[in-house]
């Protein structure tokens, strides 16, 4: 069905000069007659008007069509767009055939982006309010009110008062520049919907073997054999990724959904099963159990390449078939049915989202899936791997590079280290960067660990709203927030709705910049000092942007900006020119007429993201693949022929190298089937060389073509030196390795180096040379070692099984209780056990989650804004087994009143259905412009409300964070449903 | 001359509602009304399954039969099309349909029912090719401009196949064999009792 001549179909143009020759009338009576002549000689009456009104933007015939190709901004999956533009409008949409990852295919979200170009809901001009009405004001005041506000508060309170929230819907460049201006202002209190979507992942993920990222690719699901899915709702959450996983089904995969709905993923599956939420680590090592007892794990993979699984068989053999059944529902003949068609139809793949991830134990979670792969050997392996649907359409990316609180762009982390690394790149001195931040004294970084907060992981996002409200003696910074900038993160994907509602009213400042006026710009009763920004979306500007595969797409700008919005990198530009760092923020970045230039700052991350192979990705290159994707096989996503033969789609991360080396890209990480030049890879040593004793690099186990047959470390100057190649480095990279580790130009020899010279490594070696060499003698840059099952860094270094805070299950709190409450956890008192002490499940006995719909996303902003989607899911509702309903006195359609364990309350429609079990509810969480059953529509600038709202399900949701990440727990909480 | 075809393969239709959308994109469907529906039977029970519909484009049109003002007409492709200056919106086609095609406006001053309105098969209507005035009437003219349907060009799993019927039925053909021995459509499903697969 793969047609890529959409091009030429355009051409192909038959109708004749009257338009009607290839009309053929019925004339089975008199009366028919040619209505050609008929439209003229009517007049349109008052039924036709009311059809054609309201039509905007139609495209003319004979008006020249220029092609727009970009990228869809909703999901991860990534795909092309083609925008039809006449005269700079967006007149129509046409499928990107030549797309290797959608092939042309749209889900409704996709197939409805032309209509930001109509943007009759879009906030329009800057707006304050004023006595809680909104005014209309410029740009400049907007600016110079909102910058003197902050260098005020900064003045009284110190930068850490302010929390910066950048966004997953911004280009790579765009959040790295969020990342970039908070590092600048002098705080960590930056972040985006990463924490909230898959923060666990990445932590538990990376911890195992090296990258938190998607193993293997949507195209790569047509090579597997068996495919599991828990707690992923594909078919709603990402749609077209759908058509890659029914081609692998088609091919004979057994698929299986593992998730407390039946989803319609789950109605395509061969194997359905039915969990109770919140028990993901009981159900996989129930699984691990049949295949360790049956020996079907991988024995040669598991010596070679994995560390630690007999700490994994000991918890395992805790999960006989009657404790699994007992904690997560599911009878042993269906565990047994599961664990046999995984080991049998190898290679075979995992595919998890926020089912998994938004958990207090996420982390144990994602660390349970990736321990069952290797077991069975399915990492680094097509058809195999881990792949984890991310969320938003550039959350990889702002991941990757952009705006999170632990750790600055390429998971540097926040070291001493880290910030010179990136002061050298940045080209700005690292005690300037220090004197932007709070250094009067130092916090407690948890556990009775001091340091200054330059250095301390910021207060994420899912927790903005405990920085307002905490009591400051108990954080770990100077004080509480007194502002809040949100440029692009709707505030309805947080929970514990009532206490933001608190939150935003306590703040002295709170700055909005979106192209919708989100949930939050409406849920409080703020009065003053509150500003509205109108955002541009990605079509009004240009820029990379990264797809859940880490391929990395050029976007084109469709369109000029609407009304009065301005892109996310011109609004920093202004914003930082205010405060008075724009000169160092843009300093090696081309700025001209008040734009700073997208290409030089995609040019900057090349030049300083090399622990994650962002470097390779040059403008040119990204957008040379965009102009030849049709060259790409759309399934191994490697170009035939053409100018980037050789390479792979989007050049996924990790691109080895500067572009000039011309990595072809990673499309399956650690797949040691072929050499590190051409996209190969083995599991990562990033957790030392040995632990305890044992050896934690691989053994008898390397990428294709490798000259060390056997682990390594990662590489430094001083291994190269040792393995006798350090002589093959260019006079022009050595001198950087000098400037790098701090030796002065005129001292010469190595031995003047006091060893600083071997200690520059793959990461901090900004010529590439370390890589480049490494490369060359077929080793990954950052080394050969195991994957590691035991995590001894974090509070369960064995994943296990804790109740939700918030449990149905009471009687099992003993058995599997929660954590101990901590004093400094990410700046704040986290708490965990004085919460699930309590039996809630009395008074609240339903367990809550929530989950995606096809045709919104995210809050819902832009979504219920854009009247194609929102006639279709017009209502906020609850899921409800008919038996529960029953039990509540609840009808079908009717409305009703779910209240959250702690207090929150929403008025809903009642979906009476069988799609959830017994003792669940499910809501969207798309729907905002209501709180606890009022329509806040009154509260929305004139003409910019949503055509649909409804209420926010977590207006409703509990407390609970992750032990590593801060992720919240929404995928286990408990409410009760009442009839209104 | 091709006689164009939809075909929903309903093995692969996952309810995304983006054919709809793609519809109201390309023919800018007023609030209130969709040219083409996502139908699914047994909704969150095992055996769910969805298939979407629009105006099937009839050989014999029973919409066409029983017209009182007779103002439909087929084209050359085989699509069925109808005048709206002719149609006196009596509703009449909307029970000779079996598919539940025809839609009427919601918010008329007519009250319930205004002109018909259907899904055209992205070929516009009576007026000239791509005028504004058979964009603002009829939506836009794909036909003409030498492109296939957008719903089913969008498709997101590409169950949705719409065009010429021998090349239609030519890939579903070679999707039916490439499936082997697995459940296809409803109608073998039922038709050769294929075993309820456990789920």
């Amino acid at each position: 069905m793969k047609q890529k001549t959409w091009l030429r179909r355009v051409s192909a143009k038959t109708a004749g000069p009257d338009g009607m020759n290839r009309r053929t009338f019925l004339r089975r009576s008199g009366f028919a007659v040619g209505s050609g002549a008929l439209a003229g000689m009517l007049p349109l009456n008052l039924m036709q008007k009311a059809w054609a009104a309201d039509k905007s933007n139609i495209p003319m015939d004979g008006v020249k069509t220029v092609y727009r190709r970009t990228v869809c901004t909703h999901c991860s999956v990534g795909c092309g767009v083609i925008a039809e533009v006449q005269n700079g409008v967006w007149t129509g949409q046409e499928p990107d055939f030549e797309s290797p990852l959608n092939l042309g295919s749209h889900c409704p979200k996709g197939a409805s982006v032309r209509h930001y170009g109509m943007g009759d809901r879009r906030l329009k001009y800057p707006l304050k309010l004023v006595d809680g009405q909104w005014k209309r004001i410029g740009w400049e005041q907007a600016i110079d009110e909102i910058g003197d506000r902050l260098l005020k508060i900064r003045r009284e309170s110190g930068p850490d008062a302010l929390f910066f929230c950048g966004s997953s819907k911004a280009s790579n460049e765009h959040s790295y520049l969020q990342r970039k201006f908070a590092a600048f202002w002098g705080s960590n209190n930056c972040d985006h919907q990463a924490r909230i979507c898959h923060s666990t992942t990445v932590a538990g993920v990376a911890n195992t073997w090296g990258y938190g990222a998607m193993t293997n690719s949507y195209n790569d699901m047509h090579n597997c054999k068996g495919m599991l899915f828990v707690g992923s709702n594909a078919a709603e959450a990402h749609p077209v990724a759908m058509q890659h996983i029914l081609r692998g089904k088609e091919n004979g995969a057994k698929m299986i959904v593992v998730d407390p709905r039946f989803t319609r993923t789950a109605a395509h599956a061969d194997v359905y099963v039915r969990l109770r939420p919140g028990t993901d680590v009981a159900f996989i090592w129930g699984l691990l159990w049949h295949i360790f007892n049956n020996g079907w794990e991988d024995k040669k993979y598991i010596d070679q390449r994995v560390w630690g699984i007999d700490d994994i068989r000991k918890e395992v053999m805790k999960w006989s078939p009657g404790a699994v059944e007992d904690v997560t529902g599911v009878p042993e003949s269906k565990m047994l049915e599961v664990a046999k068609i995984m080991a049998e139809n190898r290679p075979g793949t995992i595919v998890w989202c926020m089912g998994g991830t938004q958990h207090h134990i996420g982390n144990n979670m994602t660390r349970a899936y990736c321990v069952f792969q290797l077991a069975l050997g399915n990492i680094g392996v097509s058809g195999g791997g881990a792949n984890i649907f991310r969320g938003h359409d550039n959350v990889q990316g702002a991941t990757d590079v952009g705006p999170n609180c632990h750790t600055l762009p390429g998971y540097y982390g926040l070291s001493d280290g880290a910030w010179q690394h990136w002061a050298r790149v940045w080209d700005v001195d690292y005690e300037w960067l220090k004197s932007r931040f709070d250094m009067e004294r130092k916090y407690d970084a948890g556990g009775g660990k001091m340091a200054y907060t330059m250095n301390i992981p910021g207060i994420p996002v899912s927790r903005w709203i405990d920085g307002v409200l905490e009591d400051p003696q108990n954080m770990s910074q100077k004080g509480n927030f007194r502002a809040v900038f949100f440029q692009g993160h709707a505030c309805n994907s947080q929970t514990r709705g009532p206490e933001m509602k608190k939150a935003l009213e306590k703040l002295e400042m709170v700055v909005i910049n979106d192209p919708f006026p989100t949930h939050m710009s409406v849920m409080s009763e703020r009065k003053n000092n509150t500003y509205l920004l109108p955002a541009c979306t990605q079509f009004e500007t240009t820029g990379s942007v990264t797809a859940s595969n880490r391929s990395i797409q050029w976007r084109e700008k469709v369109m000029e900006p609407l009304f009065e919005s301005i892109p996310d990198h011109v609004v920093l530009y202004r914003l930082a020119s205010k405060l008075g760092f724009a000169d160092k923020l843009f300093k090696n970045i081309k700025v001209s007429n008040g734009e700073p230039q997208i290409e030089d700052i995609l040019r900057e991350i090349n030049r300083g993201t090399w622990t994650i192979g962002y470097t390779g990705q040059s403008p040119e290159r990204l957008q040379l693949h965009a102009k030849y994707r049709g060259t790409f096989n759309t399934t191994t996503l490697k170009a035939e022929g053409g100018p980037c033969d050789g390479d792979y789609y989007g050049l996924p991360w990790p691109a080895w190298g500067t572009p000039e080396l011309k990595h072809p890209g990673t499309p399956i990480l650690y797949d040691t089937s072929k050499s590190v030049a051409e996209g190969g890879l083995c599991f990562r040593a990033r957790f030392g060389t040995e632990h305890n004793g044992e050896n934690l690099l691989a053994e008898g186990s390397y990428s294709k073509g490798s000259e060390i047959k056997d682990g390594y470390p990662e590489f430094t100057y001083g291994m190269l030196e040792r393995l006798g190649w350090a002589g093959e480095l260019s006079d022009k990279e050595m001198a950087v390795i000098r400037r790098v580790a701090g030796i002065s130009e005129s001292a010469s020899g190595k031995e003047s180096s006091d060893g600083k010279l071997d200690k520059v490594n793959w990461k901090t070696d900004l010529s590439g040379g370390i890589q480049r060499v490494a490369i060359k003698h077929g080793c990954a840059p950052f080394g050969n070692a195991k994957a590691r099952c035991v995590v001894w860094t974090f509070p369960d270094p064995v994943p296990i099984h804790r109740e939700p805070l918030y449990t149905p299950r009471f009687d099992l709190v003993a058995k599997y209780p929660t954590y101990e409450d901590r004093k400094a956890f990410w700046r704040l008192p986290t708490r965990y056990q004085s919460i699930q002490k309590q039996d809630h499940s009395q008074k609240y006995p339903l367990a809550f989650i929530s989950g995606r719909l096809t045709e919104h996303q995210g809050g819902g902003a832009a979504t219920r804004s854009n009247p194609w989607l929102a006639k279709l899911q017009p209502e906020m509702f609850v899921e409800i087994n008919p038996a529960d309903a029953n039990n509540a006195g609840v009808r079908h359609w009717h409305y009703v009143w779910l209240e959250g364990a702690e207090g929150g309350r929403i008025k809903v429609r009642a979906m009476v259905t069988e799609r959830v079990g017994r003792g669940v509810v499910w809501t969207p969480f798309h729907f905002g412009g209501w709180f606890q059953g009022k329509d806040l529509i009154d509260r929305y600038p004139e003409g910019s409300a949503p055509f649909v709202r409804g209420e926010a399900c977590n207006t409703a949701t509990t407390y609970g964070y992750d032990s590593v990440t801060q992720m919240q727990e929404t995928k286990a909480t408990l409410c009760r449903i009442q009839p209104v | 001359m091709a006689r164009m075809k939809f075909l929903c393969d309903v093995e692969r239709c996952i309810e995304c509602n983006a054919c709809v959308t793609a519809c109201n994109n390309e023919n800018d469907v007023p609030w209130g009304m969709n040219r083409r529906h996502v139908v699914t039977i047994k909704d969150g029970e095992r055996g769910e399954k969805s298939v979407s519909v629009a105006c099937m484009h009839c050989t014999d049109a029973p919409c066409a039969a029983v017209c009182p003002v007779d103002c439909f007409y087929t084209t050359d492709d085989g699509i069925v099309l109808h005048d709206k200056d002719l149609c006196i919106g009596c509703g009449y086609c909307f029970y000779a349909c079996p598919f539940g095609a025809p839609q009427y406006p919601q918010q008329e001053a007519f009250g319930v029912r205004g002109k018909m309105d259907k899904c055209t098969f992205c070929a516009g209507g009576p007026l000239p090719d791509n005028s504004e005035a058979e964009y603002r009437k009829y939506g836009r003219n794909r036909i003409a401009e030498g492109k296939l349907p957008l719903c089913a060009e969008m498709c997101a799993t590409k169950s949705l196949l719409g065009g010429d019927g021998n090349v239609v039925s030519e890939i579903y053909r070679k999707r039916v064999f490439n499936r082997g021995g697995r459940p296809l459509t409803w109608s073998w499903q039922t038709a050769y009792s294929f075993k309820e697969k456990n789920k």
